[in-house]
């Protein structure tokens, strides 16, 4: 009854948003601002419609009936209450319905505001928001419903959401399956509704873009609107994907955090263009340029996040048939085909009314290292999406056109093929330095104007002298670089990387040339005492070069404003970040992304590892390490439904005794699921990360350890802590300058007015 | 006794022959390969049957099994390549975490990024082209006014553009 109730909720919630989506259009249609407003309020009622939904799905969750289908598949009598509520989003069914309601929150949120000055906007932000969860409220409603019970008919039990007929009840059963234990991880529990709130909170500004084209005002008004909410949408998204890691590097028990996996994928893509439109606008609010590129990038993110959704929840990963079969794949697919198709004629109608007011006057100008920065994000998406959806190509090739064309087999790879993290590490590597150096030069460009004149004029000759510096030696050694690098590949890509960092050293030589020695210092030191390995080395002095720039701008401007307004400099480097968050803010950002960088940089190129079986008192040595067995316990803990198997190590670094691990197997009996939790021993310079290897046998005659030494990892979570506070700090609501301007307009004309 | 001689020299032969053979797989074989030795091939290799888990870490009975396979190969002299060829041979390319053609792995992204270097440079040279360059810089900069050194020189002109935008 109860769970009916809820389904019939949700029907509501669906007619309430088709309702909100007619009633804007025929509003707008008609001109009747009565009909707009309607459509206003039945968008505002959908959320607290769903809240209700939510709430009798999780009572259902809570209180163990077993009748729902959902229920029983995600939830068990001997899971704690909290991890009942977040089973939620644990299943497809729930995963949707979480979508929807995050979805509901953002849009109530936006038509909720003041809409005076931006009426000719509201009919289309619902119209967009209201079919984007239109459709998947209705994914829920016709194909996932986490409402459906069990039923006996004579075919077998199956869950219906109405009693079919000649059925009976099936008597519901005593306990669940439960959660999958790997999703029982706090990481894992917080993790999901950041990717989603990312995910939802991006088709806000999509749904503003969208408005500004059907209506003709694609003036930088929807940026300025949308311009918080696409900065939150970027701080869930990020923060999701680093919850992500910490999740996989706590609980999957693989070593790393990153393993280029294609659900991972799926949430980077969207994260790429967001980064990219969050650059680029920056270009359009200052200088009026690239609104066309700023619609397209918008657009291309909101069909990134459906097509993640798609890619997660439709099966095509495991393979084309399961997607062909599953309900709602193919109109995941016909969705993101619609919704793009519309979104680009839509532009291609407004083209002419969206051409840039200025020009760019250097090509060493913010804007232009912006655009820069664009393409690189694009090609990083490329090598994304290619590797994403080259497996299902070829799986469907080797179905379609190789059955039937056998000759083509000489020409296209007929079989479904993987794509694993060697083929995205090559390929993005160089990518990455460059947008690095970019990082760099970011403080140091500025709008418009930035000529080259500014950072000391092109010498050819010189220019060409220093490009050609690194090219003689490795010409000279090209055979032992060749085998240090492995291939020539790699080689090539190296020598690349650095002659553009020469390259625009020179060009930047007149601002950078302090940072630049103290990044030559720091990777002098680094080869001195830490390693040889020149990319490495490459990367080292990139991150310096960063950090260095981006702390002596924040240095001189606090300084600079110490000393004019008297101030302490750190009342006044706390007021100059006040005044001005995005830039600052931004500056932070990178500064964090360095961490970032080192912890990656760290674990990607040092990591060291090794396995062994040993007996008790026996000792496994890695890097400065020594791991020694000491004793391992086993136990069931009946009422969670877990058998725990715990060994005790002592660890020793350079023969000095550091204390205990606990490296642990965990078995689960609902769900017959193994998981490793590692013991870890972090320090900033690195993790020793032991685990419990949980295929073999594990007694005092005998266990199997894996070990690594992760260097510098930690960084990547510290990193990212401060990358939260840069976010904060840049998407912090401010006083509506709007209303302040007004208001100051107003003053202006009452004066002249009584001028006249 | 010819006969005797001769009979007796090809079982001399073949007994040699058998004992060489085994001396040589005893040799061939050499010490059981280290889990570290079985894992630096495993990582290049996927699960067969489970979904984007590489083989080194795959917990389940199936894989463990692959996995002290790879070490039977090893011991048996087999050479990386091999196994991973026979990996191929039996569950297909989708075993490598290296797709086999990385032409096509490559060429993709190579050229899209050529193609987007080549409109942001034919787009830098449509852009600035029309070189007015001569409008104040607008917004803020990253660098201190005072070090922005300004390309406009003539006063005349500056005053009249600040006068155009002003009317704006």
């Amino acid at each position: 009854m109860i769970a009916q109730f809820g389904f019939g909720v949700l029907v509501v919630t669906f007619l309430v948003t088709l309702y909100s989506v007619f009633a804007a259009v025929f509003g707008e249609y008609k001109k009747s601002p009565s009909l707009v407003e309607s459509a206003r309020r039945a968008m505002l009622l959908t959320w607290p419609l769903l809240t209700l939904t939510a709430g009798v799905l999780i009572y259902l969750l809570v209180n163990d009936h077993y009748e729902v289908q959902f229920v029983y598949e995600v939830t068990s009598r001997s899971m704690p209450t909290y991890l009942k509520v977040t089973a939620w989003w644990g299943g497809q069914a729930g995963s949707l319905l979480f979508w929807s309601w995050l979805m509901s929150a953002f849009t109530s949120l936006v038509t909720f505001r003041k809409w005076d000055r931006d009426r000719e906007f509201l009919p289309w932000v619902i119209v967009v928001a209201g079919v984007t969860m239109a459709f998947f409220l209705g994914m829920n409603v016709f194909f996932e419903n986490p409402f459906a019970q069990l039923y006996q008919t004579f075919e077998g039990v199956a869950a219906y959401t109405f009693q079919p007929a000649n059925s009976i009840p099936f008597p519901p059963p005593q306990d669940g399956r439960g959660l999958n234990p790997l999703l029982r991880h706090p990481g894992m529990i917080i993790h999901p509704p950041m990717l989603y709130l990312g995910f939802v909170s991006f088709v806000v500004p999509y749904a503003f873009a969208l408005a500004a084209l059907i209506t003709g005002r694609t003036d930088d008004r929807w940026i300025r609107l949308t311009r918080r909410w696409t900065l939150w949408a970027w701080l869930f998204l990020s923060f999701g994907l680093v919850l992500g890691g910490r999740w996989a590097y706590d609980v999957l028990g693989w070593g790393g955090y990153w393993g280029w996996d294609p659900v991972e994928i799926a949430a980077f893509m969207p994260w790429l263009t967001g980064t990219a439109f969050l650059h680029s606008v920056m270009i359009q609010e200052k200088r009026g340029m690239f609104k066309t590129w700023n619609m397209l990038l918008i657009i291309l993110t909101y069909a990134l996040v459906i097509f993640g959704t798609f890619l997660t929840r439709s099966g095509v990963l495991s393979s084309v048939h399961a997607f062909a079969q599953s309900a709602i794949g193919p109109l995941f697919f016909i969705f993101i085909g619609l919704t793009l198709i519309t979104s680009v004629a839509l532009l291609i109608h407004r083209w002419d009314s969206l051409r840039g007011e200025t020009e760019i006057k250097s090509m060493l100008s913010r804007e232009a290292l912006f655009l820069l920065n664009n393409l690189l994000f694009m090609s990083i998406l490329v090598v994304c999406f290619w590797g994403v959806i080259r497996p299902l190509l070829t799986e469907l090739s080797a179905d379609t056109i190789c059955k039937w064309y056998p000759v083509a087999q000489n020409y296209l790879t007929c079989q479904k093929i993987t794509v694993g993290p060697p083929y995205y590490e090559l390929a993005n590597s160089p990518l990455f330095a460059i947008l690095v150096l970019l990082m760099a030069a970011a403080p140091l460009s500025s709008w418009g104007l930035t000529s080259i004149t500014k950072f000391g004029k092109v010498n050819k000759i010189a220019m060409a002298s220093i490009l050609m510096a690194p090219v003689i030696p490795t010409a000279i050694w090209w055979d032992q670089l060749r085998f240090e690098f492995g291939n020539w590949t790699t080689t090539i890509i190296v020598l690349m990387i650095v002659e553009v960092i020469l390259a625009f050293l020179y060009l930047f030589r007149g601002a950078m040339w302090q940072a630049t020695i103290g990044a030559s210092l720091v990777t002098a030191l680094a080869f001195a005492t830490y390693t040889h390995n020149i990319i490495a080395l490459i990367a080292f002095f990139l991150v310096a070069l960063v950090l260095l720039v981006t702390l002596r701008e924040l240095y001189r401007a606090a300084n600079a404003r110490a000393q004019a307004q008297d101030e302490n400099f750190l009342v006044a480097l706390w007021r100059l970040v006040e005044r001005n968050r995005r830039r600052y803010g931004g500056y932070i950002i990178h500064i964090s992304m360095m961490l970032m960088a080192v912890g990656i940089l760290g674990i990607e190129i040092f990591q060291v590892e090794t396995q062994g079986r040993v007996a008790a008192g026996e000792k496994i040595n890695l890097a400065n390490y020594t791991i020694e067995y000491r004793e391992i316990a086993s136990w069931d803990d009946n009422p969670k439904g877990v058998n725990y198997t715990r060994a005790v190590v002592d660890i020793y670094e350079n023969g000095i005794y550091l204390g205990e691990l606990h490296p642990r197997k965990d078995y689960y009996f609902e769900s017959q699921q193994p998981m490793s939790i590692p013991g870890q021993y972090a320090t900033l310079k690195d993790d020793l990360y032991v685990l419990l290897v949980d295929w073999e046998p594990a007694s005092m005659e005998g266990a199997t350890f894996k070990v690594y030494v992760n260097p510098l990892v930690n960084w990547l979570w510290l990193g990212s802590l401060l990358f939260l506070v840069g976010i904060i700090i840049a998407a912090w609501p401010e006083k509506d300058p709007e209303r302040i301007t007004v208001r100051a307009g107003r003053r202006v004309q009452e004066t002249s007015a009584a001028d006249d | 006794m010819s006969r005797n001689i001769l009979r007796n020299t090809q079982y001399a032969i073949l007994l040699l022959l058998i004992a060489f053979g085994f001396v040589t797989a005893v040799l061939a074989q050499g010490p059981t390969p280290s889990d570290d030795d079985v894992n630096k091939i495993a990582k290049q290799l996927f699960c067969p049957v489970c979904e984007s888990t590489p083989l080194d870490v795959c917990p389940t009975e199936a894989c463990r099994q692959w996995r002290e396979l790879i070490r039977e190969m090893l011991a048996d002299g087999k050479s990386e390549a091999e196994i991973k060829q026979y990996f191929v041979e039996h569950f297909g390319a989708r075993v490598l975490n290296e797709p086999p053609n990385r032409f096509a792995s490559y060429a993709v992204p190579a050229v899209a990024f050529l193609l987007g270097a080549i409109m942001l440079f034919r787009g830098f040279q449509m852009w600035m082209k029309p070189s007015k360059a001569d409008i104040a810089p607008v917004g803020g900069s990253g660098v201190p006014e005072s070090e922005a050194k300004p390309i406009l020189q003539d006063d005349y002109i500056a005053r009249l553009e600040e006068e155009v935008r002003k009317q704006k």
